[in-house]
Formats: structure tokens, sequence, C-alpha cells
């Protein structure tokens, strides 16, 4: 044993020379960051190229046809449809899920006792782990006959606004239901995303605010909603990719029709993701290219959304917390 | 403005844990009254119940009593928010609102307290930076963020923006510590010509600093860790500085301390 030179102690080993472990590691994630890249590059020339071959034998105009029959002679499909459906359901999902979400994250980081805020957040955690086919079957069974009442509520005194408007008799199997649900399904994620930023704002920023005699609601406006808007822009875009990308739940509740209407209440329309899950099995192979055709416009719309929100976030940069 | 502060018998805890014992002292309307003493002898807790600022940490609470004249700050109908309003406060560490203009921050403690028109605002904004001695480096970017100035202008621009409002008192606590010597020299200037219309209560480290600012000064200790910090004594800053009264003040101040 003795008779064995003993390896140089590790700190004490010359710089250059890499150790193995180090190597080795090294090779492999770099070696896992090519494959990502090459994968992902492989999926987006392969749906690329299927988009573009549907597209081309597409008799009427992809963006702004009500119909969807790529088996047809000649094939006749187009997007305006789902992308109305999608653009609206996700609209009015944010309208109702954000500043829902702003006001429990609120509660919890910044009212509630911390007797009642640890379960609270805990409720919001479990609800953000419910699988969508849940909430869409939760929806379909429960939600609309219960909307029903509340959307003949909405036509009779708010039918002026146009949107409320119902037009047509039916179940509330419409692009509003859809809406209420895609809300309440990405109300966790957006109160658990806002809530983490709330809980971050510096104490100094708040004291500043409270000894210049700010109430609570005072300090929340002037130092935590100004601190926590980058983070709440990012939250809800999260909740936004979701929602336009939500499939299962929307397919359970929608009745689908290749119908555009302005009147929220009135049944039928379609989402990108929901059209895909109720068609793609019966689809032979030109109609299965026609379905990722419009699934890359969704695609590029949350890439759209996603730098728009960059953009704002990145505005005000310097009026952002960050610098102090 | 600029009223007398008359505490008498005051503790403060966080929790159970007792900070501050039995405090009883007179602060002077226009004057300026030093606090020095070891870290952790309770400063910053004392000052900040002097603006109810302390209660807002959980468990804090606070027992004994602070007259602002003849309005007890710790009355059961006084509301703790209408207190930071006449006794301000500037912090260790600068800090505007990293959100808002120069011009914002100045007039943020207005906006909460009423509606002012655009020329008054202006008016009581320009008063006040001039008065923190900011006015000539800003006045070409009253819109640009307060988080774009320099530490120094930053502590002066929060300066500004608790005096913008008026306040009977002004509480500073370790308003330099983060600051250049020149930043500093500026900010004790600042605090001279401040006490002609407000009662300024600073806490320091620095003994120079308390030495130059101050007219009163209090000296605080405690026993050993864990035990609750004590007013030793107060008084002329000039015979405190030359002539305590108690061993243990001369000891801290020569750096005979421990
Ligand atoms: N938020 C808090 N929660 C619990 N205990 C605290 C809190 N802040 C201060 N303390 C305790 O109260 C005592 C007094 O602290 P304080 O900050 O008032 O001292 P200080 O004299 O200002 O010290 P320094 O000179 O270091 O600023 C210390 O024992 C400290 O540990
Ligand atoms: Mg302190």
């Amino acid at each position: 044993m003795a008779t064995t030179t003993p390896d140089l102690p590790r700190s004490r080993r010359p710089k250059g020379a890499a150790r193995p472990g180090d190597r080795i590691f090294s090779g492999l994630s770099r070696g896992s960051g090519i494959t990502l890249l090459v994968i992902m590059a492989a999926i987006a020339v392969f749906l690329t190229y299927r988009a573009v071959l549907a597209i081309s034998q597409d008799s009427t105009n992809f963006f702004t046809t009500f119909e969807w029959n790529p088996a047809g002679n000649p094939p006749v499909f187009g997007i305006a449809v789902l992308a109305f459906g999608t653009v609206v359901s996700s609209i009015v999902a944010m309208v109702i899920a954000v500043p829902i979400a702003i006001g429990i994250a609120l509660f919890i980081s910044h009212y509630a006792p911390r007797k009642l805020a640890k379960p609270l957040a805990y409720v919001v955690d479990l609800l953000a782990a419910v699988p969508s086919i849940i909430y869409g079957l939760w929806g379909a069974i429960f939600l609309v006959p219960y909307l029903d009442g509340l959307n003949q509520w909405l036509d009779t005194y708010l039918g002026w606004t146009y949107i409320f408007d119902k037009s047509s008799d039916g179940v509330a199997r419409n692009l509003f239901t859809v809406g209420i649900l895609l809300a309440i399904m990405i109300l966790p994620i957006i109160t658990n995303v806002t809530r983490e930023v709330f809980l971050q704002v510096p104490k100094m920023h708040e004291e500043a605010a409270l000894a210049l005699g700010a109430t609570r609601w005072e300090v929340i406006r002037m130092s935590v909603l100004p601190f926590g808007r980058s983070g709440i822009i990012s939250a809800s875009m999260l909740g936004l990719g979701r929602a336009l990308g939500e499939t299962m739940a929307v397919a359970v509740v929608l009745s689908p029709s290749f119908l555009i209407s302005g009147h929220l209440l009135d049944p039928g329309g379609g989402t990108f993701a929901q059209n895909i899950a109720a068609k793609f099995n019966e689809a032979d192979e030109f109609g299965r290219d026609a379905l990722i055709a419009s699934g890359l416009v969704l695609f590029a719309i949350t890439l759209l959304v996603n730098g728009a929100a960059r953009w704002i976030i990145g505005r005000r940069k310097e009026y952002s917390g960050a610098a102090a | 403005m600029a009223k007398r502060i008359d505490v008498s018998g005051l503790s403060a805890y966080y929790g159970t844990h007792k900070a501050i014992d039995d405090i009883s002292m007179t602060v002077e309307p226009r004057s300026v009254t030093a606090f020095i003493g070891p870290s952790g002898c309770g400063k910053s807790t004392f000052l900040r119940t002097l603006n109810r600022m302390h209660e807002v940490t959980p468990g804090g609470r606070v027992e004994g009593k602070v007259m602002l004249d003849d309005e007890n700050l710790y009355g059961s109908h006084v509301d703790p928010v209408a207190v930071r309003r006449t006794v301000g406060m500037v912090f260790q560490r600068p800090n505007p609102f990293p959100t808002m203009s120069i011009f914002d921050n100045v007039a943020a403690g207005l906006r909460l307290n009423g509606s002012y028109k655009k020329s008054e605002l202006n008016d009581i904004v320009e008063r006040s930076l001039k008065g923190a001695n900011l006015w000539n480096e800003v006045k070409d970017r009253l819109n640009k963020p307060g988080s774009g100035l320099s530490g120094g202008q930053q502590q002066r621009l929060c300066i500004a923006r608790a005096i913008a409002v008026e306040p009977e008192v002004l509480l500073m606590d370790e308003p330099c510590s983060a600051l250049d010597p020149i930043s500093t020299l500026a900010i004790e200037d600042l605090i001279g010509e401040l006490k002609e219309r407000f009662t300024i209560v600073i806490v320091t480290h620095n003994m120079q600093q308390a030495a130059r600012v101050s007219d009163r000064t209090a000296f605080f200790n405690l026993a050993a860790v864990g035990q609750p910090g004590k007013l030793i004594e107060l008084d002329d800053t000039e015979r405190i500085f030359s002539n305590p009264s108690v061993q243990a003040t001369e000891d801290y101040i020569s750096g005979r301390f421990g």
C-alpha cells in the first residue's frame, strides 16, 4: 500500500488539465443540447412541409374560409372560425381570470392572516394539478346547465351590448361558456405566479409607502403592483398560452360549428385545438396535413402573444424594480 | 409644524422578545436628537415606535405612551396611517419608488393626502427638492425614474419626498450609512437646515456625525445579547461627548466598549 504514489489532492491539480468527470459531463450536456435542437428543427421542418403540402391543395383561401372539408372535391378548408373561436374564448378567459387571480394573490400575500394564507395557497396549488379532462367533464355536466340561466339573464339585461345578445336558442355550449371554463382552468397558474411575485416585493419598497401614510391598499397600488407588473404579465401569458392550446375541456363542452357569431352566447364555433382533437382520428392523410397546418397557425399566434408580452415588459425596463 | 415628542414608559416587543425596555425621553421641537449605541440595542426599533411603523412587523407590539404635543400616538382612537402622515421617515437604504419618476416620487405623499392642482403640485415639488438640496441636479429630468439617480441623490430624493408633506417630525435611521463622504456631508448640511422647520431624530453609528449634526444625544445600551435595550442617558451633545454622566457612555464613545 505504502508504495503506490498518492494522487495529488484535487485542489492542487494544475488548472489546465480537465478532470475526466468534467469532460464527460460537458460532453454529455453539449450532446443533449445539440440533440434537442436537431429534434426541434426536424419537427419544425416536418410540420411546415406537411402544412405547405395541404395549403397548396386548398381550393379556397386558407385564412378566410368558414369551412373545414379537406376531403371534399375540391378540398375546401380554412381557419377563420377556429382563429376567431380560439381568440375570443381566450379573451373571455383572460378578462375573467386575470383580475380574480390578482385579487386572490393579493389576498394570500398581503391580507390573509398567516393561518389562512397557507391552506389557501395549498388549495390553489391543488386546483392547478387537476387534469383538464376533469374540468371538461365538470363543465359539460355541471357548468353548462347552470349557465343556461345566466345566459338568459345576460341576454335580457345586457343584450343591448350586442355581444351578450342571444340570437338563437340552444343550451350554453358556446364560446362564452368555454371562456368561463378556461378562466377557471388558468386561474390557479396565474394566481400562483403572481402570488410568488407579490411575496418578493422588497420590504423597503412597501415601507417607503407605509411611512408616507399609505393605507394597505395604497401600499399595494404604489409599491406592490408596480413591482409585480412584469410578473403579472408573465403569469397572464402563461395562462393565455394554456387557454389558447386547451383541447379536451373545450372539446367536451363546445358544440362545434363552422360559424362566426359576434354574439358570444350563440352556440357553436370552434378552436384550433378542439378542431384537431375532433377531426384527427377520422381524417385521411391529407386531412391530417390540413389539421397540421391549422396547428401551425395556433403556434404562430402563441409565439406572437409571447413576443408582445416580452416587448411590453422590456419597454419600461428602466422603471422596473430590478435596478433598485 | 415641529412638535415636541414626549415618550414615557415605552417598551417594544417582537413576539415574545422584548427589544426595548421602559424608555422615557423628551425631544424638543426644532432640534436634532441623535441616537447612538451598539448594534442590536434597539435604536431602530425605538425610532419606529415614534411613527407607529414598529407594529407593521409581524408580532410587533408596543406598550407605553408617545405624546406629540398633547396627542398620544398610541391612543385608542388614533389611526396609525394618520400618524405616519405627520411623522415622516427616511430609511437606511434609499428607497425611492422605482417605477415612479423623480417628480412623482416627491408628489407621492401629497397625492395620498388629497388632490392638488397641477400648479400647486409643481410648486411643492420644486420647494421640497430645493429643501433637500437636489433641485439643481434634477430640475432638467423630473420625468426620469428616481432609481436612475446616484445613491446620495436618491437619499436626498427620499428626504424631499418626506418633507413634501410638511411633517411635524422627521425620523432618520442611519440615513448616510450607504453613502460616500461627500453625499454624507451634503445630507448633514441639509439636516442643519431642516431643523429650522422640523423636529429631527437621527440614528447613527458615526460618532463624528452625531457630534456634528445633533443638539442632543441619546445613548442606548443593552446589558447582554438577548436582553432588551435601555436608554442610558440623554443630554446635550456637547456634554455627552465631553463629560457624560454615565461611565458606560464614556466607554462607548471613547471606543472602550465591551
Ligand atoms: N423583525 C424583527 N423580528 C424579531 N426581532 C427583531 C426584528 N428586528 C429587530 N429585532 C431584534 O430587536 C433588537 C433591536 O434591534 P434593532 O434593529 O432595533 O437594533 P439597532 O440598535 O437598530 O441595531 P443596528 O445598530 O445594528 O441597526 C435586536 O435584538 C434584534 O435582534
Ligand atoms: Mg438599526
